[in-house]
C-alpha cells in the first residue's frame, strides 16, 4: 500500500502549489472586489476577483501534466485535466452568481498591463458580462464532460494506435485549448480576444494531427491539421485587418470604448465604408474559424482528430468563436446593415450547402462534421439577422447535442472497433486448425481482417485494419447491442433534427422566427430546406447505424463502452433534452416559468451595448429584428408548425428510405436510386475540395512555382544576383585586386620605398669598407670638422 | 724657481697626439695602432696635468687617473682581442680583418 501511494508523491507539490495559488489570488481578489460591490448593489459580487483562476486552472493542469504526466497513471493524468476543467466551471458558475448579485452589470476585472504603446492600451483584463459568462459556462461545462469522457476514450485510442505514452499529451493539449478558449471569450478587448483566437487555432492544429504519423499515406492527419491551420489562417488574417481598422477608426481596442465610440460614430460616406469593411472582415474571420462558405473546407478533414476533439473543438466551442465575436460586435453590425445582410446570407447558404452534403456521407463523423457546418450556418444566419439571442441560444443547445452526438459516435466507433477485434480474435482461435480456414476470413470483405501469421508477438491492435470502423455501411443493427449509447444518440439526433420538445427545436425555431419576422424570405427558405436536410440525414444515420441487421462481423460483436464514457453522455443527453428550458417562448399566451430566461439574461449585454439597436438610422433595420428576438415572447405557431412538419418529414423520409437498407456492407445507397447522378455530386461534396483545388490551390502552387522558380530563382538568383550583382562585384573585385592592390598598392606604395631604400643603402654601403683606418679617418675628419666649427664658426 | 711654461706642455701634447693619430691612420699592425691610441691618451693626460698645475686645480689630476684606468682596461680587452684574432687568422694586420663590411 505505501508503494502504491508513493507514486503519487510528485502530486503533493503541484496540488499544494495549486491550493496556495488559489488562496493567494482569492484573498486579495475578494478584498478588491468588495468595494466594487458596495456601489449600491449590495453584497454578492465578491467572486469577480476569482476571474483569473478561470484561466489559471487549465494552465496549471497542463503544466502538471507536462511535468509529471509521463510518470503518473492515466487515471491521474485524466483526473487532473478534468479537475482543472471542472474547477474552471466552478469559477464560471461563481461569475454567474456574482453577476446576478450586481444586477447583471458588465464588469471588467483587471489583472495586469499587457501592452501599452502610445495610444494602444491592451491590458490583461477580463470582460465579465452575460454574453461572456454564457460562453464560459458552455466551454467549461461541456469541456469538463468531454474531458471525463476522453479519459475512457483515449485509454482505448492510444492503445488502438499503438502508443500509450501519448496519453498525457492529449490532455495537455486539451487543457491548453480550454485556456485559450477562455482567453478568447473572457478578454475585454479585441487584442486579448485575438490571443485566444490564435491559441485555439494552434490547439485545433495540434489535436487534429494528434496521430500525426497516421492517416492516408502516413501524412493524412498531418495534412488535415495543416489544412485547418492554413485555411483558418486566411480568416485570422482578416481578423487582424479588422482589429487594425478598429483601432484606426475608434482609437481603442477595448470593447466598451469601441462600442461607445461606435454609438456616436459619424456615419458619413467614409465612415460607412470603414465600418462595413470592419464588419465584412470580421465575417471573413468567422468563415474561417466557424467553417462557413467558402472557408469551410478544413472542418470535414478535421475529423482526423480523436473524437473528443471533434466534440469539444470542432463542434461545441472553437467553431462558435466566430458567432461569439459577431454577437460581441453587434454595435458595429448595427452600423453596417450591408454586412449584417451578408452575414445572414453566408450563414443560410452554408446551412443548406453543408446540409445537402451531409445526407450522402458514409463516415459517421463526416455526417456530423457537415451537420456542424450546417448548424453553424444557422447561428451565423441568426446573428446576421440581428437575432443575437437566437444565435447564442442555438450555440448553447448545439454545444449540448452536437457534443453529445460526437461523443456517442465515438462510443459507437469504439464499439465497432471492439467488435472488430473480438471477431478477429475469434478467427485467430478458429484459424489454428487447417490452413484453409484463412480463406473464409478473407471472404468477409475485410470485416474479420487478415490474420498475418508472419507477425507473431505483435499486438492484437493494428493488424486487421482493413475495416473502417467509422463507415456507417459497416454498422447496422447496433440498437440491441449498445443499451446506453442508443438512447443518448437518439436524444441527440432528435434534438438536432428539431423535434419538440428537444432543445434543438426551440433554438432552431427562434432562428426561423427571426428570419420570418424580418421578412427575409431568402434566408427563411434556405434555412427551412436546410432543416429538412438536417432531419433527413439524422434519420438516415440512425437507420444506418442502429436499425436492421448487423452488416459486418464487427457490428455483430459490438459492445457498450465503459461507464466513464457513458455517464458524460447521459448528462449531455439530459442537457440536450432539456436545454430548451433556458429560453422557452410564450406559447399561445401562456408564459411558462423561466421563459426567455436566456434572452433576458443576454439582453443585459446585447441590449445595453451602447450604439446597439437604439442608435443611428442605420440600426433601424436591425432594431426591429432584435427587439423581436430579445423579447421573443410568442411562439409563432406557423413557424413552429412548419419546422415540425419539416423535421418529421425529413426524419420520416430518411427512416423510410433507409429502413433495413443497405442490407449488406457493399449494397448501393438507396438514395442513389432517388437522386441518380446527383447523389455522386453531393457524395463528393459538390466537388468543393476539387473546386478549391482548382481555383485556389493550383493557382497558388503555380504562383508559388512562378515566384520561386521563375522570379526568385531564374530572375533574382540567376540573372539579377549572379549576373548583374555578381558581375559588378567580380568586376570591382578584379579592379581592386589587379589595379588597386597589385598596381597601386604593391607597385607604388610598397615597391617604391623598397627600391628607394635599396638605392640609398647602396650609396651608404660604400662607406663601410671594413678597413679600420678608413673609419678612424672618418672619425678624425669628423672631429676636425666639429672642432673647426667650434673654433671658427661660433 | 722658473717653471716650464704651460704652452710647452701643450705643444708637446699636440705633437704626441698628432703622432698618435697618424699612427692609427697609417699603420696596419694592430699592436702599433694600440700603442698609438695609448700615445693619444697620454698626450691628453699631459694636457690635463699641465692645465691642472696652471690653474691650481686638482680635477685635472684626478681625471688623469681615470683615463689611465680606462686605458689599462682597454688595453687588457684589446690585447685579448688581438691575441684571439691572431690565433684565428695568423695575422694582426687590420686590413685583413674586414669581414664585417656591408
Amino acid at each position: 500500500m505505501p508503494d502504491r501511494l508513493r507514486q503519487y508523491r510528485p502530486l503533493l507539490l503541484p496540488v499544494a502549489g495549486l491550493l496556495a495559488a488559489a488562496a493567494l489570488l482569492a484573498v486579495p481578489a475578494v478584498g478588491w472586489a468588495a468595494p466594487a460591490v458596495q456601489e449600491g448593489h449590495g453584497g454578492g459580487g465578491a467572486f469577480f476577483g476569482l476571474m483569473p483562476l478561470l484561466i489559471l486552472f487549465p494552465v496549471l493542469g497542463l503544466l502538471i501534466n507536462i511535468a509529471w504526466g509521463r510518470r503518473l497513471d492515466e487515471k491521474w493524468v485524466g483526473g487532473i485535466a478534468s479537475g482543472a476543467a471542472a474547477l474552471s466551471f466552478v469559477i464560471a458558475v461563481l461569475q454567474w452568481v456574482s453577476l446576478r448579485a450586481v444586477g447583471y452589470e458588465a464588469q471588467t476585472v483587471y489583472l495586469a498591463d499587457w501592452l501599452a504603446i502610445g495610444e494602444l492600451r491592451a491590458p490583461w483584463a477580463f470582460q465579465v458580462d452575460t454574453l461572456s459568462v454564457t460562453m464560459m459556462l458552455v466551454v467549461t461545462g461541456v469541456g469538463t464532460l468531454i474531458h471525463v469522457y476522453a479519459i475512457g476514450y483515449m485509454h482505448e485510442d492510444v492503445r488502438a494506435n499503438g502508443d500509450p505514452a501519448r496519453f498525457p499529451r492529449f490532455f495537455v493539449y486539451m487543457n491548453l485549448f480550454l485556456a485559450a478558449m477562455l482567453i478568447l471569450v473572457s478578454g475585454d478587448n479585441y487584442l486579448t480576444m485575438f490571443v485566444g483566437w490564435e491559441g485555439v487555432g494552434l490547439c485545433s492544429y495540434l489535436l487534429i494531427s494528434f496521430w500525426l504519423e497516421k492517416g492516408a499515406g502516413g501524412i493524412g492527419n498531418a495534412r488535415a491539421g495543416r489544412k485547418a491551420f492554413v485555411v483558418t489562417r486566411i480568416g485570422d488574417w482578416a481578423m487582424l485587418l479588422a482589429i487594425f481598422l478598429i483601432f484606426w477608426t475608434f482609437g481603442s481596442l477595448n470593447y466598451q470604448e469601441v462600442f461607445g465610440a461606435a454609438a456616436s460614430f459619424r456615419l458619413d460616406a467614409q465612415g460607412q465604408w470603414v465600418v462595413t469593411a470592419i464588419t465584412l472582415l470580421i465575417l471573413m474571420a468567422t468563415t474561417g474559424k466557424s467553417a462557413q462558405l467558402p472557408l469551410y473546407v478544413w472542418l470535414p478533414d478535421a475529423m482526423a482528430g480523436p473524437t473528443p476533439v471533434s466534440a469539444l473543438i470542432h463542434a461545441a466551442t472553437m467553431v462558435t468563436a466566430g458567432i461569439y465575436i459577431i454577437a460581441r460586435s453587434n454595435a458595429l453590425y448595427a452600423l453596417a446593415p450591408f454586412s449584417a445582410g451578408a452575414v445572414a446570407v453566408v450563414g443560410a447558404a452554408t446551412a443548406i450547402f453543408a446540409g445537402s452534403i451531409a445526407i450522402a456521407q458514409f463516415d459517421i463523423k463526416k455526417v456530423l462534421a457537415y451537420s456542424t457546418i450546417s448548424q453553424l450556418g444557422f447561428m451565423v444566419a441568426a446573428v446576421g439577422l440581428g437575432g443575437y439571442v437566437a444565435g447564442m441560444f442555438h450555440l448553447v443547445t448545439h454545444a449540448f447535442f452536437k457534443a453529445l452526438l460526437f461523443l456517442s459516435a465515438g462510443s459507437v466507433i469504439h464499439a465497432v472497433e471492439h467488435g472488430h477485434h473480438h471477431a478477429a480474435a475469434h478467427h485467430t482461435a478458429g484459424g489454428s486448425g487447417p490452413a484453409g480456414d484463412h480463406v473464409p476470413a478473407q471472404a468477409h470483405g475485410g470485416a474479420a481482417g487478415h490474420v498475418d501469421a508472419g507477425k507473431p508477438g505483435q499486438e492484437d491492435h493494428g493488424e486487421h485494419d482493413a475495416l473502417d470502423p467509422q463507415d456507417m455501411r459497416n454498422m447496422g443493427g447496433l440498437w440491441n447491442r449498445l443499451p446506453v449509447t442508443k438512447w443518448v444518440y437518439l436524444v441527440g439526433a432528435l434534438a438536432l433534427a428539431g423535434i419538440v420538445p428537444f432543445s434543438g427545436f426551440w433554438s432552431k425555431d427562434e432562428i426561423l422566427h427571426d428570419a420570418l419576422g424580418q421578412q427575409n424570405w431568402l434566408v427563411f427558405g434556405l434555412l427551412t430546406v436546410a432543416a429538412f436536410f438536417t432531419a433527413f440525414y439524422m434519420g438516415r444515420q440512425l437507420m444506418m447505424v442502429f436499425a436492421g441487421q448487423p452488416r459486418t462481423e464487427a457490428a455483430r460483436h459490438a459492445v457498450e463502452s465503459r461507464p466513464l464514457m457513458t455517464i458524460p453522455l447521459i448528462i449531455l443527453a439530459a442537457l440536450a433534452l432539456f436545454g430548451g428550458l433556458f429560453n422557452l417562448p410564450s406559447i399561445a399566451g401562456w408564459t411558462p416559468p423561466g421563459a426567455h430566461a436566456l434572452g433576458d439574461w443576454l439582453d443585459h449585454t446585447l441590449g445595453a451595448a451602447p450604439g446597439g439597436e437604439h442608435a443611428g438610422e442605420a440600426a433601424e433595420a436591425a432594431a426591429g429584428a432584435h427587439a423581436g428576438a430579445a423579447q421573443a415572447p410568442e411562439l409563432n405557431l406557423m413557424v413552429a408548425g412548419i419546422s415540425t412538419v419539416v423535421a418529421l418529414g425529413g426524419l420520416g423520409a430518411g427512416a423510410a428510405l433507409y429502413r433495413g437498407r443497405p442490407a449488406t456492407a457493399g449494397e448501393r445507397d438507396p438514395l442513389r436510386g432517388v437522386l441518380g447522378a446527383g447523389f455522386t455530386l453531393i457524395k463528393d461534396k459538390w466537388y468543393g475540395d476539387e473546386l478549391s483545388d482548382l481555383l485556389v490551390i493550383r493557382p497558388y502552387n503555380w504562383l508559388a512555382h512562378v515566384s520561386a522558380d521563375l522570379i526568385d530563382w531564374r530572375f533574382w538568383h540567376d540573372w539579377f544576383h549572379n549576373t548583374v550583382i555578381g558581375g559588378i562585384f567580380n568586376g570591382f573585385a578584379r579592379f581592386s585586386a589587379d589595379f588597386l592592390d597589385l598596381g597601386v598598392v604593391d607597385g607604388l606604395i610598397s615597391q617604391a620605398p623598397a627600391v628607394l631604400a635599396r638605392a640609398v643603402a647602396d650609396g651608404f654601403r660604400r662607406f663601410q669598407t671594413g678597413y679600420v683606418r678608413y673609419y678612424a679617418l672618418i672619425v678624425f675628419v669628423g672631429v676636425v670638422a666639429v672642432l673647426g666649427y667650434l673654433l671658427f664658426v661660433r | 724657481m722658473q717653471s716650464v711654461p704651460t704652452v710647452y706642455y701643450v705643444a708637446l701634447s699636440a705633437i704626441l697626439f698628432t703622432l698618435g693619430v697618424l699612427g692609427v691612420l697609417l699603420r696596419r699592425n694592430a699592436l702599433i695602432i694600440f700603442m698609438s691610441i695609448e700615445l693619444m691618451l697620454n698626450s691628453a693626460n699631459l694636457v690635463f696635468v699641465a692645465f691642472a698645475r696652471e690653474f691650481g686645480q686638482q680635477a685635472g689630476q684626478v681625471f688623469v687617473f681615470f683615463v689611465m684606468t680606462v686605458a689599462a682596461a682597454e688595453v687588457a680587452v684589446g690585447l685579448a682581442l688581438i691575441v684571439t684574432i691572431f690565433r684565428a687568422k695568423r695575422s694582426i694586420n687590420v686590413d685583413d680583418i674586414n669581414q664585417l663590411k656591408g
